[in-house]
């Protein structure tokens, strides 16, 4: 179908973007397309006014500095799966980019347009915030930064204001003695996830010294699993003791204290029952208990 | 009177310039004003890759992409995949191996093909299935796509 037409502004650099933003309330910014383009199509979306960033220069690309990993915002999700320095850094974002979609998907999507899209089932949204990302917005008055975990306020509504834009996710680099993986049950038709677990686990040979847990796609925002990281903190990992950690994730669901999403393909019931199944599965590939 | 926008867009090695609608597709623009019919729309959903095409020798879904957003890039569609009258070595394999039935989801399968073995020359099929995700076929059952994908790596790597 064809999208209601709109105005087309090209911003070119993030002090422009931030300019065109506030001059033109209501306006949509416009990065890989892979999620707005889509709304727009079927006219859920329809802004009078596009700002195009795809051609602003520092947004893109990816450096390692010390103990963090800096993704620009306009970096595509091809461009992380196939970074050598993502994959040595913290080999969980090359993972968790290269599931994402299909191949051309990711050859245009990007990381920032997928944040501020907010979809509660946002495979990054659950694994930034299990790695503790730092996600940098720019304003009118300068920039601030929101933690990966508090970024979607509600399903499609990140923590933005109208006249800001994502520069940068910062994700720490993985200590050797971490290991971080994530499992998801995707759609057959789109791959888009339906429920996704992220787990990192810090660990002394095989004891569990820390562990941090998200889950996607079961509530507005990725649920944060206190209990079953509690669980497993301290504990020798093993399949019993994974399989009693995640049989708690329950509670950290009840204690979200929002509905369980369901929707034609996937009943909140179904969601619920299958969240604890990806992250035992994320856990056994971290012990290396189970294989992609 | 609806505002358009100036583009030049370099398709299949010509340089194309067009005042378009911001809103106009990637792929209308192909089909409706360059008449490059081979680039099929097969969805709504951005999920079947009929109209998959090459940007920048990186495959993009045509559906999912406004013309405005392509100004100054170079794109090839299937129209620019034979070199002079010669079929690409991915075209022969479809060709050889039956690798289409009704031909609807074969230009956005050949330019896949194209990308999966340019990226990885000697692929399994199921590094090709992997490669196939976006691109959908309702007739083949995939069995003889992967055959043509596998075919033309060979065919390729043999010189
Ligand atoms: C077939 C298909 C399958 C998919 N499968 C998955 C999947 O498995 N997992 C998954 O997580 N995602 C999936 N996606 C979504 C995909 O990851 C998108 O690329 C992503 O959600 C949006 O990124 P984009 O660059 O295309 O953003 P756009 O569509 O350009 O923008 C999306 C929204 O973000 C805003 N925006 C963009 N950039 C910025 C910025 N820098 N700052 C502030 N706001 C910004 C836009 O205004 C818009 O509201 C899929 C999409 C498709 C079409
Ligand atoms: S027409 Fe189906 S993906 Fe583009
Ligand atoms: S050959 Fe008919 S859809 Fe693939």
């Amino acid at each position: 179908m064809y999208p209601a037409n709109f105005e087309y502004l090209k911003a070119s650099s993030i002090a422009d973007a931030v300019r065109l933003l506030s001059e033109n309330p209501g306006a949509k910014l416009l990065a890989g397309g892979h999620s707005l383009i889509p709304l727009m199509r079927f006219r859920l979306a329809r802004p009078e006014v596009l700002i195009d960033i795809g051609g602003v220069d520092g947004l893109r690309g990816v450096t390692v500095s010390g103990d963090t990993i800096n993704i620009g915002a306009l970096t595509t999700h091809a461009t992380i799966a196939a970074s050598a320095d993502v994959q040595r850094a913290n080999g969980l974002l090359a993972e968790a980019a290269s599931g994402i979609g299909d191949p051309a998907v990711r050859n245009r999507g990007t990381i920032g347009g997928n944040l501020a899209h907010a979809d509660p089932a946002s495979d990054w949204a659950t694994v930034l915030t299990a790695l503790g990302a730092t996600i940098s917005v720019q304003g009118p008055s300068g920039s601030r930064s929101v933690a990966a975990g508090d970024f979607i306020e509600d399903a499609f509504a990140p923590a933005l204001a109208e006249d800001e834009l994502i520069t940068t996710v910062s994700v720490p680099v993985l200590a050797a003695n971490q290991r971080a993986e994530y499992a998801k049950m995707s759609h057959p038709a789109s791959f888009y996830a339906v429920v996704g677990g992220a787990v990192v686990v810090t660990m002394d040979g095989n004891r569990c010294t820390a562990a941090s847990v998200a889950v996607g796609g079961l509530t507005p925002r990725p649920v944060k699993a206190a209990s079953v990281e509690q669980a497993l903190s301290g504990t020798t990992l093993t399949m019993d003791s994974i399989a009693d950690a995640t049989s708690r994730l329950g509670d950290d669901i009840s204690a979200a204290g929002v509905d369980v999403i369901g929707d034609v393909f996937a009943s909140a019931d179904f969601r619920a029952r299958i969240a604890p199944v990806e992250v035992k599965h994320a856990l056994l590939h971290a012990i290396d208990l189970a294989h992609h | 009177m609806p505002n358009t926008v100036p583009i030049t867009v370099n398709v299949n090695g010509r340089s194309h310039s067009a005042n378009v609608e911001p809103r106009t597709l990637l792929v209308h623009f192909l089909r409706e004003t360059l008449n490059l019919t081979g680039t099929k729309i097969g969805c709504d959903t951005s999920q079947c890759g009929a109209c998959v095409v090459r940007m920048n020798g990186v495959t993009v879904k045509a559906c999912t992409a406004f013309a405005v957003q392509v100004d100054g890039a170079d794109i090839t569609t299937i129209e620019g995949v034979a070199q002079d009258g010669n079929l690409s070595a991915v075209q022969e394999a479809f060709w050889n191996n039956h690798g289409l039935q009704c031909g609807y989801c074969t230009a956005g399968m050949i330019m896949s093909v194209t990308e999966i073995i340019e990226r990885n020359p000697n692929p399994s099929a199921e590094e090709v299935r992997a490669g196939l995700e976006g691109n959908m076929c309702r007739c083949t059952g995939y069995n003889n796509i992967v055959k043509a994908a596998l075919a033309a790596a060979a065919a390729r790597q043999g010189g």
